[in-house]
């Protein structure tokens, strides 16, 4: 489960930040940040993806590095949120 | 005000090719030009007449006929300098100021730039020493370009005359291109142009008879030591002496045989230039500003605040949807250098209404933020030390969002994302680059777009690294905003404010700009300010604003910076869409220039269509590859298309 949505988000990250450039061989614990991938308007946009692409909603507390500032972080995020949101 | 080519050396058809190139800058100059040739040596002069207007036309040479000069600006001292040198016995034939700088290098030789306050570039051919004199203003107002070719030395105060010199090829620096997608400009002398460069400000460059060469700096940008006791300790006092300068600057740049108007941003600067300046003006002052649709970049309601307040003649021009297309490959063809902001378009279009309305000199705000810690950058940086004291801290990265109320995107984010995006504690603190640090990661991420080529070709250079080996030993030894106000002065105020956004925008319409605040004298005395006078907490400006507070209208002396921005990838998507961005941004045209990967920039296209209010990577990437195909149409494109036609 985790694995397939890390290869989605890598997909979006992929697509969408880095335009399909594949050369950096982002790893899957690498900083967005501290890579350049990701800006303040990019986070917005992470969002965005997250909660369209997964039903689930992300509280203003959520967005935070700890959650999303990398591969693995946001895989493990949205399958919480949506297992709480099974669960619920 | 001007433009003017020449060249040192044996150059066949010279006289043929100084109209050439005279031709290519006559927008610099419309009212009259002239060309000299001698033996070796070749002067053209494109004028914009605006002091000495019956008497002043150049080339001119001495009485002698030994001293021949070709200059571009003003020398706003020349009063003060031509009753001094009458006082030596010297006699004028002429009102000029042009003919002030040849008495004094007649009595100085090089050394006379040191009394000049003015912005200035000129050519001087000293024929009894067979030697060339190339001279640029201290802080980089006007501009002087240069190449090798031949075995001659040809100049001009723009590149596309240099182009119009026979196997002169416009080609792309790369080294360039990164510095301006990391930096925001390339680091003089480096240009756009491969193997053509700018003289630095502040830099006098010696050729003599046969080409050997010496190049150097006849003033610099010095800040106290930051352990050094203040110079001033009193803030009243200090306040005075400042205004006692400014008025003086303005009074001086109000020196014209034509009136001058005012830029009026609706900002704090243009305000006090603008108060400064009325009642200088004999018939009333002229003031002008840019409008925009867009609530978020326009700024009319203050600008008509000020305007009534002093009672000027206050004429608009509007930017629309659609206007920063219409223009944008012109405005390239000006800038002669990619750019990641469309800022410069507005100011097309202003410098377009001033001559439209009969005016070719207006005074600007301009410097002010660099002079007197205005920008965000310097209150970043100032936060992003104190939370760098206490890492981890939940409370400090608050902070960022004082600084940038403007930018909804960050306005939204946590105090973890608000400290990472920031590199709060990330950047060491005894980095030169500390205050920048930020930005330049920020801007570099466009380097993304950059084609496998490219990548190749730049493999090893960092721009960044190269603009710390530019620093001074003693920068070390500065307070950290006095680091920071460094770096924007020094680099971008000539590499971009005062070259895309000033003289090429303003001179692309024959309109003369006036910078009261980059007068040395008050640009020295402000470096030697505490840096509490100036950045007082994270109020900016503060100095300043304590000088000027009775003539300025209370809600605008108390305004906080709000930079000038335009609207830039949207001003070329949905119904703003024009042919010509389609043709740069396409397939066929990106693997001509080989600069770039079509497949990422199609991709970032279709997001800026979708979105055209994203975050400011990808503004400025799209700006800056949609200006860099541009250039290459330009001027690559343009010798091509000629070279084919012959």
């Amino acid at each position: 489960m985790t694995e397939s949505i890390k290869d989605s988000v890598k997909a979006f990250v992929i697509e969408n930040f880095l335009f399909g450039d594949t050369s950096q061989n982002l790893a899957d614990i690498d900083s967005l940040i501290e890579n350049g991938v990701i800006d303040s308007t990019g986070v917005l946009e992470l969002v965005a993806f997250i909660e369209d692409r997964y039903g689930v909603t992300v509280a203003d507390a959520d967005i935070v590095p700890a959650n999303l500032d990398s591969l693995d972080r946001i895989a493990a995020f949205i399958a919480a949120k949506t297992a709480t949101k099974a669960a619920a | 005000m001007c433009g003017f080519d020449g060249y040192f050396g044996d150059v066949r058809h010279g006289r043929a090719l100084l109209e050439r190139m005279t031709a290519a800058i006559a927008h610099r100059g419309p009212d009259e030009h002239g060309v000299f040739t001698a033996k070796g040596i070749g002067l053209g002069h494109a004028r914009l007449s605006i002091v000495g207007l019956g008497d002043g036309q150049q080339p001119m040479s001495d009485q002698s006929g030994t001293l021949t000069i070709a200059f571009n600006g003003e020398i706003f001292n020349y009063v003060e300098l031509r009753e001094q040198l009458r006082a030596k016995g010297r006699r004028f034939r002429t009102s000029s100021d042009t003919e002030v700088i040849l008495h004094l290098y007649d009595e100085m030789g090089e050394d006379c730039v040191s009394l000049l306050n003015g912005d200035f570039a000129f050519a001087i051919y000293d024929g009894r020493r067979r030697q060339l004199m190339l001279a640029r203003d201290r802080m980089g107002v006007r501009p002087l370009f240069y190449v090798r070719h031949g075995g001659a030395l040809y100049f001009a105060s723009e590149v596309k005359a240099l182009l119009e010199v026979p196997g002169v090829e416009a080609e792309l620096d790369p080294r360039a291109l990164d510095q301006i997608f990391t930096l925001w400009a390339p680091i003089a002398p480096r240009t756009a142009f491969r193997d053509i460069y700018e003289l630095e400000p502040a830099s006098l460059m010696i050729v003599k008879d046969g080409g050997a060469t010496t190049t150097r700096s006849y003033w610099s940008l010095t800040y106290p030591d930051r352990d050094a006791p203040p110079r001033y300790t009193d803030e009243r006092e200090a306040a005075e002496q400042l205004r006692a300068l400014l008025t003086e600057a303005t009074r001086l740049r109000m020196r014209a045989d034509v009136p001058v108007g005012s830029y009026l941003s609706g900002g704090l600067d243009s305000s006090v230039i603008s108060a400064l300046a009325a009642p200088m003006a004999p018939e009333g002052l002229r003031t002008f500003s840019v409008t925009f649709d867009s609530a978020e970049h326009d700024e009319s309601a203050f600008q008509n605040e000020m305007a009534q307040a002093l009672g000027t003649r206050h004429s608009t021009v509007n930017c629309g949807d659609g206007d920063i297309a219409a223009v944008f490959p012109e405005v390239i063809r000006f800038t002669e250098r990619p750019i990641l902001r469309t800022a410069p378009a507005p100011l097309y279009k202003l410098s377009g209404l001033v001559r439209q309305q009969g005016l070719k000199v207006v005074l600007t705000g301009e410097g002010a933020d660099e002079v007197f810690a205005g920008y965000d950058i310097f209150k970043e940086s100032r936060v992003r030390r104190f939370c760098g004291r206490q890492p981890g801290s939940r409370i400090r990265p608050h902070l960022f969002r004082k600084l940038y109320p403007y930018l909804p995107g960050l306005q939204q984010q946590s105090a973890e994302y608000l400290a990472s995006f920031f590199g709060a504690g990330n950047v060491p603190l005894d980095d030169p680059l500390f205050s920048h640090r930020p930005r330049l990661n920020g801007t570099a991420a466009t380097k993304l777009f950059f084609s496998a080529e490219l990548r190749e070709q730049l493999a090893g250079f960092d721009a960044a690294e190269e603009l710390a080996s530019r620093l001074p030993a003693a920068f070390a030894r500065w307070h950290p905003l006095h680091q920071a106000q460094y770096l924007e002065a020094r680099f971008l105020l000539p590499g971009y404010i005062l070259s895309s956004q000033g003289d090429r925008m303003a001179m692309a319409h024959g309109i003369e700009g006036r910078f009261p605040f980059l007068d040395h004298g008050l640009v020295e005395f402000a470096a030697s300010l505490p840096p509490e006078m100036k950045l007082k907490g994270l109020v900016e400006k503060h100095i300043l604003r304590e000088a000027t507070k009775d003539i300025l209208p209370r809600a605008i002396g108390r305004r906080t910076k709000q930079p000038y921005r335009a609207p830039d990838s949207q001003s070329f998507v949905g119904r703003n869409a024009a042919d010509y961005v389609e043709a740069a941004m396409g397939e066929q045209q990106l693997r001509a220039g080989g600069l770039f990967d079509p497949r990422a920039v199609s991709k970032l296209h279709q997001k800026c269509s979708a979105r055209p209010t994203g975050g400011f990577r990808d503004n400025a990437a799209f700006v800056g590859i949609l200006s860099t195909q541009l250039w290459l149409q330009s001027f690559t494109g343009a010798r091509r298309r000629q070279s084919d036609a012959a």
